[in-house]
């Protein structure tokens, strides 16, 4: 018994360092974001890696994911009389919530798991010892554009996501399911709020981006230099990311529709 | 670059270096110098923290008693700048060569240049030819780091320190796992740039006999503390059971063959009762 | 040349996102209804209001010709103040005009319906709306329902 407390608490401190280190981490980070703009040309780089690489995968993602909520809505609804309200559930479905939250979880898992490794292996290898020595600031260099590109890019994918998934609901929902095409935009339109609804998405999304980024920058710094280690840190970012964009969106959904 | 004679003031002073990391002491009270323009070597058995002193001296680490000065300089007490300044006066050849995997050889090369200078291309290609040539390596240029054995590696990280031609080289292990050709050819390079450029070269590894043969300064650390040093001759011929045992490579002496623990026969004897993981 | 494939390539992704959001504003929300340039405000008192929020639509036959701009109540009245912004060019509101709080559809939000009543006087800035219908509130239907079930 004493040795499960004793645990605990060792356990409970070493998240604490963790979270001490992280912080201390992201403040550094921050500090040297002028780099992002001095190097563009590394940012731009990393923008690509992160960003643009993850279109195909969140489009698709988004495009099926609107499909399934076209069918499952309709279904549903037919049930109540409702179907040319599909428009307004699909896109609500998106917008307030699936395109944040999906699209973070998939850059987690895609472009946040790379950006660990890549980080990991380089400190694995000793080129961010390296790049010390040679006098190179590896915040400036290799971790403020990373930081940046994926803070950036999140609130685009997430949106690119919502966009094609409307789209996607569109073609189950009209072109297979024959609700009204005119319904379906009208209605959405009605209750789609461009300040509570599309906003609150994008705030969502902006703060998924900086959490998730912030998390697979920081596991692929604080790694192991072990092939273990960068192993352990991948999965960590997966994990830990997944936990907190869905704690976050739950906070983040009771904050902005609280009051309804 | 004229070579200054060796009583002119040393290049690095440790002054009572004490270094623990967690529970475990490193460093207890280690001091040496290193003279200007020559190559010492600091010897010792695995995990004596051979690395953690070049670190120490690079200011990665920061001592937790003692002082490190560095051409005059305290190393711990430099700003980050003052700090990036004196690094970018010396160079680091990492054990595995520590090149940037995302560039080539050429560009790996060329980075110091890029980052510290505003030179125009042409002549950062040329310098980077240069620095090629004077490792052997100019027709690889175009090769990525993954595509290189390790001894190339190593002579690429080498062409890459001493791009910005610093005062001072340390090499972190320098031969460790090489063959016989790349090992010969590694210790010439050490050796030529040592005396072309005149630089200081520090060099920290357990491989005795390339050492003795290159170094002016032969500095053995054991247990934290400096055992022996002075010229190659001096310290082979010297009385300390410890230097004998390491230099000449005998399996038992000072340091035990055996890793401490109960008495052989009792643990026979009890392997009945006893519980073995 | 690869720097120009990195940058057209982010260019494409960038424009995409924003493309996305404009998107997502114009065709998927209501942004377009939303900004009422210039307005005038006319105040109206309800004894209850049920679920009328701020920026519920007040028409008049069904066509949206503002939004309700506050909600406060008023410990003097004893009623809550429902403040009414309409567009500034419809001024043809007579000053008996009868505000009424309508749920849209079944169980959707409820919303401000103005009749206009006969008067040639018309509503103008800071005038009240003299005539309003609270909004239904369920359990006193069913309250009602009941006393007449157990009338009979």
């Amino acid at each position: 018994m004493i040795e499960f407390l004793s645990g605990l608490g060792r356990s409970g401190l070493h998240w604490l360092a963790v979270l001490g280190r992280a912080s201390t981490f992201l403040f550094r980070v921050l500090l040297a974001q002028d780099a992002v703009v001095r190097r563009f040309r590394l940012t731009l780089a990393e923008i690509y890696s992160v960003g643009v690489r993850s279109m195909l995968i969140i489009m698709v993602s988004g495009l099926f994911v609107g499909m399934v909520l076209g069918y499952q809505g309709y279904i549903t609804l037919v049930n109540f009389g409702a179907a040319e309200a599909l428009g307004g559930v699909v896109a609500l479905s998106l917008v307030r919530e699936l395109g944040p939250v999906v699209t973070a979880l998939l850059f987690a898992g895609r472009a946040g798991s790379a950006l660990t490794a890549e980080i990991g292996l380089m400190k694995t290898t000793e080129q961010l010892s390296a790049m010390e020595m040679m006098a190179v600031d590896p915040y400036r260099r290799v971790f403020a554009p990373r930081f940046f590109a994926g803070f950036l890019s999140m609130p685009l994918l997430a949106a690119l996501f919502s966009a094609v998934g409307v789209m996607g609901g569109y073609i189950v929902g009209v072109g297979l399911l024959g609700v009204d095409s005119g319904s379906y935009f009208s209605q959405m339109q009605a209750v789609t709020d461009w300040h509570e609804d599309v906003m609150s998405g994008v705030i969502k999304s902006i703060v998924f981006g900086f959490v998730v980024t912030w998390i697979a920058v920081f596991q692929g710094f604080d790694a192991e230099p072990t092939s273990e280690g960068i192993s352990r840190a991948t999965t960590q970012t997966v994990v830990v990311s997944a936990l907190a964009v869905l704690g976050l969106d739950f906070i983040l959904t009771g904050l902005m529709f609280g009051d309804m | 670059m004229s070579k200054d004679p060796v009583s002119a003031t040393p290049h690095v002073v440790v002054e009572d270096l004490v270094f623990r990391r967690g529970r475990k002491l490193i460093f207890d009270g280690l001091s040496l110098t290193v003279p200007r323009g020559r190559v010492t070597t600091v010897m010792g058995p695995s995990g004596t923290g051979k690395t953690t002193l070049l670190r120490l001296i690079g200011g990665q680490l920061r001592p937790d008693s003692g002082r490190i000065w560095v051409d005059g300089e305290e190393v711990a007490r430099l700003s980050n700048r003052r700090l990036y300044a004196l690094r970018k006066r010396m160079g680091m050849l990492f054990q595995t060569g520590a090149l940037l995997t995302d560039m080539n050889v050429f560009e790996n090369v060329a980075f110091p240049l890029r980052e510290h200078t505003r030179l125009p291309e042409e002549l950062i290609r040329n310098l980077v030819l240069m620095k090629l040539e004077a490792v052997g390596l100019r027709g690889a240029a175009d090769l990525s780091p993954a595509q290189l054995s390790g001894g190339m590696a190593r002579r690429v990280a080498l062409a890459r320190a001493i791009a910005l031609d610093p005062d001072m080289i340390l090499y972190d292990e320098p031969f460790a796992g090489l063959d016989p050709i790349t090992m010969g050819q590694i210790v010439t390079l050490i050796q030529r740039t040592n005396k072309t450029l005149g630089l200081t070269s520090v060099l920290v590894t357990h491989d005795v006999v390339e050492a003795m043969a290159i170094s002016d300064q032969v500095v053995l650390i054991a247990e934290g503390r400096v055992m022996d040093s002075g010229t190659a001759e001096e310290v082979r011929a010297g009385a300390s059971e410890w230097s004998q045992q390491f230099l000449g490579g005998h399996p038992d002496g000072p340091v035990p063959f055996h890793y401490p623990g109960s008495s052989y026969r009792d643990d026979l004897l009890n392997e009945a009762g006893r519980d073995r993981d | 040349m690869k720097l120009r494939f990195l940058e057209v390539s982010v260019g494409v992704f960038v424009l995409l996102g924003i493309a996305a959001l404009f998107y997502l504003a114009i065709q998927v929300s209501n942004i377009a209804e939303y900004r009422d340039r210039d307005t005038y405000h006319v105040v109206a008192y309800f004894d209850h209001i049920g679920g009328l929020k701020v920026r519920a639509p007040v028409t008049v036959s069904g066509v949206r010709i503002g939004r309700v701009a506050q909600i406060v109540y008023d410990p003097e009245r004893f009623q809550a103040r429902v403040t009414l912004a309409i567009q500034a060019g419809k001024n043809y509101l007579p000053a008996d005009t009868q505000a009424s709080i309508f749920t849209a559809g079944l169980l959707g939000e409820q919303y401000i319906a103005l009749e206009p009543g006969g008067d040639y006087e018309m509503l103008a800035d800071g005038d009240e709306v003299l005539f309003t219908q609270s909004a239904l509130v369920l359990e006193n239907m069913i309250g009602r329902v009941l006393t007449n079930i157990s009338g009979d």
